[in-house]
Order: structure tokens, then sequence, then C-alpha cells
């Protein structure tokens, strides 16, 4: 239902209270206790949003999260285009993370740029039995041989690989020894570890320090001359071109962006990266790591930003701006005026439609957070939120900045949990994964997918703003939604009364 | 400014503005320390050449784009074809992510599946405690009338023993003594999604059959006049098996479908969610062991199943996916044979619509190269149909096909005169058959969505059939077993070929007159 403008936000906090008592009645006593510390309504002026992050799924629940691997291979290596990244292990993970997380990128495939293609050591019992070390040596040379202008090789590691003892951080040096200092990279992402995909976040972030930044000169292999106006973007995956769009209104303001993490990215642009002046960090959680180390290390300030719709662009733009001279304090307001005819525009277009109407969202990383401002500048509402992988500092910034007071949160929400939440609460929108998409919809309730941006994007920037609209406007109002009931359903049954 | 609030460009369009391709064009320049472009252009080319497939044939230890995935993706398909039935995969949880996401973006539905989340601590002291809770949970939470347990490979390697955690759980209380959770392990570095297929399958049977691991009488046999059917690891489960019960009850015979997902994986939308719909109802499970018979439609997916079956004193009898006129004929001769019942004139109409077909359109197909890959079953039946068309399956490659299976292509190959110049390759990749592709051309090819990156790359139009198919909507609900699923792949490839006829006759005053309108 769109918003209720006739509940009191006392009455909504209340209903929101009296859901999450009653979707803990389901589970045995144990498992009730620890749920109930994820499941909150947020309270405004609070320094976060009253649940607990970070901690363990719990068995059997049907939890949405993934794995290290997941975080590492599938979000933070993957994107490098001009390295080959190896799921080392047997052939499911690398299988199914296989081109499904659409990171574009430019360049010849299967020569000078590899990220749709699935490499694998697709293990054998042998391979367990015996150790895996002999067979990743083998494969490293195998891929030299066939893929002579890949830059750098990953070793992304599945579960077995810590359980059975190998050693690829010896094989890494010595193969990168034997090939006159390649830049090979083991990473240690076992599924296993960790609590979700954050853990492989940090590993892969960690594994940039040590067998990049500690290994090579800023200077290797890009030659360019630093100026004034470099900044890096950290974190930003590209997705359906995320950070095409993102990078134009930076560069139309007059920086200079000399490196992109990790979407259509390049390991030179990684290696330069301690060159810039700024980094500026669109994922938070995924790689506040690196960007924390650039600045103990190389002295570089990192600042966040939220390209997601024209008020938190607009803001974001002058922030980025405040850290530099007039020229690009300047640039920043020159962009802003020259999109906000698309801006007025798109609004014009789509805020009729969209007005009052209300969201859910369940997303990983930022986004359910950051893209809660470009559903305001449609005149829609978020009233539930809740994070895949958040830490605490993310429910900080959630509290702070984003939500508003009422909002019923979910952490690490159980399949049970969001299904009842949503079924009771009938938001107009669902946001969230492939895994939720098809439940919401024989619902009867329209979704978009925010991990993949349900194959359309890019939704960043204000090129994206326009896209993002469009699709909310499409799920929402799609005559789909009208025919879910039969009419014959619809018809007033005949009453009994009379006969009774 | 590229971007457009009147008619909104999509990424496929946005990028080709002027303003974003010099963006990239200077970001690859300046920062991307790119390979010169006639170098690429060489190892480009050179990639194409038989120095290259001889190199790349002669891998030993990288695999590079297969078409296999891995066991318990076959075991949480095969869990989900039994009445209100939770696969629940014992190991770490991300697998089970990426299970459940693989299976929806194929079905574009949901797919349900819970784990027992695993993680540092479980690899040290073992999975027990997360198997009990877990079961608890899910027990309570999702209400199931089974649990089907499977393994990850985290718990195979540290060697978690399904069998005695499971009596363990159930003593510690977490689920009923009595309520049914059959157990497969399915280790991922052992076979693929169809070894997990038909480690569950056989599990699930074994549980029913044998005693529900000690702790209920074996069944004994009391042989009946049904029949039991198994479709396999199956894309098109939702159009085959409903075309499957069609032609059972077409011919009158009484039979039981084993894993029947066909409903699960197409519910409607009209505002209910149903987590379990259909499948196999757990008394009909157990019953099977009394099946005069038991058909297998993939011989590769049941080869562990049909031996259990077997040992219960079935006639079992497995077929390799069959698709045309004659695998059709053989398979139903074959029902006919086992239950004495007549194939019926609607039947044999059926055929004669079919081979109708197929004369009316061989001329298109005829002579024609194609190379095929896929599980070793769908392979070996689209190779078959093939043949019977007058066409050549020069390239068949099976990345989780044995060599066992290798052998059995070649034989089919020397069946027919059109299978002379044909050759099987069993546990080769995708990379394999792009140099194959390149060195041995063929008219098209026939495989899942990851092969239209051969398509991009070699110029062989793709021809979509397979698992997983995610680039092209509900092809699934459509059958391709029996005549009229093998009408549907009839269609399906004759589509492509007449596409491709008009593609490239279509240059106007070049090559246009061959535009016809008639073909």
């Amino acid at each position: 239902m769109s918003r209720a403008t006739t509940q009191s936000v006392a009455e909504i906090k209340a209903r929101n209270k009296q859901l999450i008592d009653e979707v803990l009645k389901v589970y045995p006593e144990k498992t009730a206790k620890r749920r109930a510390k994820h499941l909150s309504v947020h309270e405004a002026g609070k320094s976060d949003c009253g649940v607990k992050s970070n901690i363990k799924s719990i068995p059997g629940v049907m939890t949405i999260r993934g794995c290290a691997y997941a975080g590492s291979k599938g979000v933070v290596w993957g994107p490098i285009k001009d390295m080959i990244h190896i799921s080392h292990g047997p052939v499911g993970c690398g299988q199914y993370s296989w081109g499904s997380r659409r990171n574009y990128y430019v360049g010849t495939t299967g020569i000078d740029t590899f990220v749709t293609l699935q490499f694998t050591s697709d293990f054998q019992e042998k391979d367990i039995v015996f150790g895996g070390d002999k067979k990743i040596t083998k494969l490293i040379d195998e891929l030299q041989e066939l893929f002579p202008l890949n830059r750098g090789i990953t070793i992304q590691s599945e579960c077995p690989i810590g359980l059975i003892g190998d050693d690829i951080e010896a094989v890494s040096r010595e193969k990168s020894k034997e090939y006159g200092g390649k830049t090979i990279v083991p990473v240690r992402c076992e599924g296993f570890r960790g609590v979700s995909q954050s853990l492989g976040h940090h590993i892969a972030n960690d594994a940039v320090r040590d067998w990049i930044f500690d290994k090579s000169a800023p200077e290797a292999s890009s030659k360019f001359e630093p100026t004034p106006y470099d900044v890096a973007i950290i974190g930003d995956y590209n997705i359906g071109g995320d950070a095409w769009s993102s990078r134009i209104l930076l560069e139309e303001m007059g920086l200079r962006v000399i490196a992109q993490w990790s979407g259509d990215g390049s390991l030179a642009e990684l290696e330069a990266t301690p060159k810039a002046k700024l980094n500026i960090l669109h994922c938070y959680r995924s790689m506040n790591y690196i960007s924390r180390h650039m600045e103990e290390k190389f002295g570089i300030p990192w600042c966040e930003y939220n390209f997601f719709g024209p008020s938190k662009i607009a803001e974001s733009l002058r922030k980025i701006a405040s850290f530099f001279d007039d020229k690009i304090k300047e640039g920043a307001e020159r962009v802003i005026a020259k999109y906000q005819p698309l801006v007025d525009a798109v609004t014009a277009k789509y805020r009729p439609r969209l007005e009052g109407k209300t969201v859910m969202l369940f997303v990983g990383g930022l986004r359910p957070r950051h893209v809660i401002g470009a559903y305001e500048d449609l005149g829609m509402d978020v009233v539930g939120t809740g994070y895949e992988f958040g830490h605490n500092d993310d429910y900080q910034r959630t509290a702070q900045h984003y939500v508003k007071d009422g909002t019923l949160i979910y952490d690490d929400v159980t399949g049970y949990e969001f299904e009842r939440f949503v079924e009771k609460i009938r938001p107009d929108l669902v946001g969230s994964g492939i895994k939720e998409k098809y439940v919401f919809q024989k619902m009867g309730v329209p979704f978009r997918q925010m991990h993949s941006w349900d194959y359309s994007g890019p939704y960043h920037g204000y090129d994206g703003f326009a896209i993002f609209a469009r699709d909310m406007d499409m799920a929402i109002n799609s005559p789909i939604w009208g025919k879910t009931t039969a009419p014959w359903k619809d018809a007033p049954r005949p009453s009994l009364m009379a006969a009774e | 400014m590229t971007q457009n609030a009147e008619h909104i460009l999509d990424h496929s369009e946005l990028f080709r503005g002027d303003e974003y391709q010099q963006m990239l064009a200077n970001k690859k320049a300046l920062f991307e320390n790119p390979h010169d472009s006639a170098e690429v252009d060489r190892v480009r080319e050179w990639s194409k050449t038989p120095e290259y497939r001889e190199k790349n044939f002669a891998r030993e230890a990288l695999t590079v784009n297969p078409a296999k995935a891995c066991q318990p993706l076959g075991a949480v398909f095969a869990a989900l074809g039994f009445e209100r039935t939770l696969p629940f995969v014992h190991g770490s949880q991300g697998c089970v992510a990426y299970y459940r996401s693989h299976l929806s973006r194929h079905f574009k539905e949901p797919t349900s599946c819970v784990s027992s989340s695993m993680t540092e601590d479980a690899a040290v002291f073992g999975g027990l405690n997360n198997l009990t809770d877990g079961l608890a949970n899910s027990y309570n939470m999702y209400k199931p009338k089974m649990i089907a347990v499977a393994t990850t490979c985290m718990a195979e390697v540290i060697g978690d023993d399904l069998n005695a955690f499971i009596k363990t759980s159930k003593e510690k209380g977490s689920v009923p003594a009595d309520f049914d959770v059959p157990f497969a392990h399915t280790p991922a570095f052992v076979g693929s999604h169809v070894t997990g297929y038909d480690n569950t399958l056989k599990g699930i049977l074994e549980h029913f059959w044998d005693g529900k691991a000690g702790t209920a009488p074996k069944l004994q046999r009391k042989a009946n006049n049904t029949i039991n059917f198994i479709g396999g690891f199956d894309g098109y489960t939702v159009g085959n098996m409903r075309e499957i019960k069609r032609i059972f009850e077409l011919m009158g015979i009484g039979y039981t479908i084993l894993a029947d997902n066909s409903d699960v994986f197409d519910t409607p939308t009209d505002g209910e969610f149903r987590m379990y719909d259909g499948g196999t109802t757990l008394k009909d499970a157990a019953n099977a062991v009394h099946a005069k018979a038991t058909i297998s439609m993939q011989q590769y997916c049941t080869e562990k199943t049909l031996a259990f079956i077997k040992g219960h004193d079935q006639e079992v009898v497995a077929f390799n996916h069959p698709l045309g006129v004659s695998a059709t004929d053989d398979f139903l001769m074959t029902l006919s044979r086992i239950t004495n019942k007549a194939i019926p004139n609607a039947l044999e109409q059926e055929r004669g619509r079919l081979v109708d077909a197929m004369a009316d359109s061989s001329a298109h197909v005829h002579g024609k190269k194609f190379a095929i890959y896929g599980d070793p079953d769908l392979c070996y039946g689209v190779a078959a149909f093939l043949l019977e068309l007058g066409a050549e399956p020069t390239h068949v490659l099976s990345t989780n096909g044995s060599k066992a299976w290798g052998q059995k292509m070649q034989a089919l190959f020397a069946s027919s005169p059109f299978g002379k110049n044909c050759r099987a390759f069993p546990g080769k990749d995708l990379w394999h058959m792009r140099s194959l592709l390149f060195t041995e051309p063929v008219d098209f090819l026939i495989g899942n969505t990851y092969g239209k990156y051969l398509e991009r790359d070699t110029g062989t139009p793709l021809i979509r059939i397979g698992f997983p198919i995610f680039d092209r909507h509900h092809h699934h609900r459509y059958p391709v077993w029996g005549y009229q699923g093998s009408m549907n792949v009839l269609v399906k490839i004759l589509d492509k070929i007449f596409d491709e006829i008009d593609r490239k006759t279509s240059s106007v005053g070049k090559t246009d007159y061959s535009f016809d309108i008639i073909r």
C-alpha cells in the first residue's frame, strides 16, 4: 500500500515492533533470542539502528548471505580485467559466479582481458588427498603459455585449500620469481572464513596491500605525470557501467581519475593509486580497509560519496570538491547546473507516478542506505532496510544520515522474516536479490534486483538516475500487477446469510 | 550530454556516446598500461591457429570455461522434487547462496534451500552442532515434511559423517525421531551436478526402502504393474515432466515420477508464494519399491540410483535424453513392452507429425555441421536427433562426460553415415571448444547460455539447448522429450538456420537477391 498518511510514526513503530515479536515466535527459543538482536525499529536521534551485525548466521534459517570467496573473487578481485583470477578448488564456486555480476569492462576477452572467463583448477579427489600445490604450479605455466598477455594472476582459494594445508603463498613467490617478478597474488578467501562476504572483502584488500603495494613502485607500469587533481574511484564495481557514469562527472568537474577499484580496473591502475591526491570511496563496506591503509602509509585522504540520486550526487560532488581548490569547486557547481535540466525532466516525468510509494530494501554493501536518497528524490519512502553483511559502522551511517524514525531494520534477514515482513507491510516495491525476486513477485509485490540492477543500469550518476527512475516506475506501475487475482475471485461472493 | 529523459538510454546505448567513448579511450591510453593493439591482434589471430589448439589440448592442470557444475547443485535439484521437502546442504553457507541463485536465474523461480552455515570453528570441531541447530530451525520455520541433507566440499574434506550426525541430532531433539531426513554425501571434487543428482535420489530411495537408516523395518517389495520414471538433471523439467505424464496417461500406464520438481519450478503469480508445490509424495517414494520397473531418461544422472533399484529386483532401463523419432520410438516401445500396454493411435499420429515436419524441413538441416556441448546424456540425445535429420554432429563435447561416454558417442557416430567425421570430446571444456570451432568450423553450435561467448568469438551461431539458459526466458516451460518435445527442438534449430540465412542475405543491393519470402 502507498504511504498511509493516516498512520502516525507512533503507530508505525508499534506495528513494526509487533511484527518483530510475531516473527520471533516461529523460532526455537535459543534462535529467537539470537535473532531478536538483529531486528529493530529505528528511533530517530540514535547513533545506530539498534541491531547487532557481522555475527555468524544461524544454521538452517535460510540466510541470504554468501561467503568470503564471493567477497574476494566475486566482488573485489574479479573485475580487475587484465589479470587472471583462478577459482582454486572444485568447479562450482567459479561456475556459479561466472559472469553473473555484470562488472562491465572494455577489452578483448580471452586475449588481453579475462573478466568473463571461468578459470579453475577443478579439484578432483586426488587433489584433495595429495594437495593442490603441484596442480596450481603447473596451471600457472599453462596460463602463461595460453594467455601470454595477462598482466598478473590471483589465486582465489575455495574451502578445501585452507583445510588440506596447501601453501599457495610459497607457490606464488616461486612462480613470480620464475616469471621475472610477475604479479601473482595468493588470496586466502576460503568460503568458511568469517561470517559472510565481508571478510572476503577485507582479505582481498589485504592481499592488494601485501602482494601489490608492497611489491611494486607506483611508477612501475604507469608513467603518467601526476597532477594536483588526481583521484581514484574506490569501491565501484562498474555494475552495468556505474563507475563510468560516475567517472564522467568527476572528469567534467576538472578532476582526473587515475584508477578505478575495481570495476573496469587494471593492475596498472591499482599500482598507480598511491599517486592519487584523494581516494573517493563509494562502497565503504568492501574497500574502507585499503583506503585507510593508503591514508596511513601514503598520506592519501579519503572521503565517502554517494552517487545515487541528484540530491546525494550534488552533496557528494561538493564534498569531493571541498578537498580541492576553487577551480574544482566551480567545476562541481558547473556539473550540477549542467545536469539540472536532465534531473528536472526525469523528476517531472516520474515523480508523479511514484510519489508516496513505499519501498523495502535488503541488499549488501552500501546500498541499503545509499539508494534511499534516490528513492526520496522520486518522492518515495523507504520503510524497511537491512544489510546482508553490514557492520556496526554501516548501521551508524544509516541511522545518522539516511533512515527515518520508525523504519523497520533487519540485519542478515532470514527468508522467513523477510517474507512475513513484506506480507504484513505490503510495500509498493521490494529491492533485493535474485533469490528474493521471485518470492515477492509471486506475492504480487513489484520487485527490482538491487545487486545486478536487474540486468539494467547504470544507476550511479545523473545518467544512471534517469535509468533508475524509469526502472522503478516500470516495476511498480507495470499493468501486470493488476492481474494477479483472477477476476472471478474478485466478484462478491453470494451471501449465505439468508440460508443460515 | 548523452542521457535524455524522453528517451532514456540503457547501458547498451549510453556508453556508445562520444563523451563516454572519449573518456574510455583516455582511460585506456593514460592509465591502463595497455598492450600494443598490434600485439593484441597478433595474439588473437594466433589463438585461432592449429598451433594454439595443440597447446590448448595439451593442458593438464587448467580448466577454462567448463560446462559442468558441482554435485550439491544436482542434490538440491533432486531434493526439490519431493513433496514439501527442504534441501539442506551441510557445510559453508556461500555454496547455498550460489545454488539458489543459479537455479533461480535459469527457471526465473524461487529456489528454497538452507545451509548449516559452517565456519572456522566447525572446520576444527566438525559440524555436528551446526547440523543439529540447523535441522531444528528449518523444521520449525519452514514446516517441511522432509529435509534432504547433502554436503559441500568443506564438510567432505573434514569428514563429517551424515548418518551418525543425523542420528545424534535427532537424539538431541532437533526434529522428531520419525521425521524423514534422508541424506547423501555429495563432494564437489567428485563428478559433477549429475552425480549429485544421482547420489541424492539414491539417498532418498534408500531412506524409504531400506529402513530409514536403521529406524524402521525395510520395505518388502510386492511387485505391481506401475512404472517409476526418473528425469535426471534437466533444465526442461517443467515442460518435460508434464509431457511425460501426458504420454503415460495416454497409454494408460500407472506411474510414479520420482523427483518431480515440475511444479515447484513453475508456481503461479497469484498473490501467494508457495515455498513447496507438487512433488513426489513421500508415500509414493516409498511405494515406488513395488514398481515393476524404473525408467531413467538420463543414464549418466542415475548410474548409482538404477544399480540400487536393480538390487531391489526391479527391471531398470536407462535412456540418453531421447530426442527425435527413433529414440522416442524406443522409449515408447520399452514402456509398451514393460507394461503390456499398446502405444495408442494418438501417439502414433504425433509420431507421424514429427516425421512430417522433418520431411518438410530436412533440406535445410541436411548436411549442416553442428558442434554440441552439455551434459553427457543431452549431448547424446541431440547428436542422435541430428543424425536422423541428416546433419553432422561434428564436435560433441561434455566436460562431465567420461571416457565410457566418449566411446558410446563414437559408437553412435559409427552407426550412421552422417557420423563419419564426428568426434566426441569427454572431459574437455569450452576453451577447447573454441579451438575446435576455429580450426574445424561448423555451421551451428548447440549449448547453454555460456555458448554466447563462443558465438561472439568464433561467429558460430548458437542454438540454446541445455542448462543453464540465463539470457532467454521461458524455454524450460516447453518440453523437449517425446515426439512433441522433439518438434520443439526441431523448430528451435530451424528458426536459427532461417535467421542465419536471412542475416547473410539482408544486405541491400548486394546479397538481398536471396532474401527470400518463402523458404
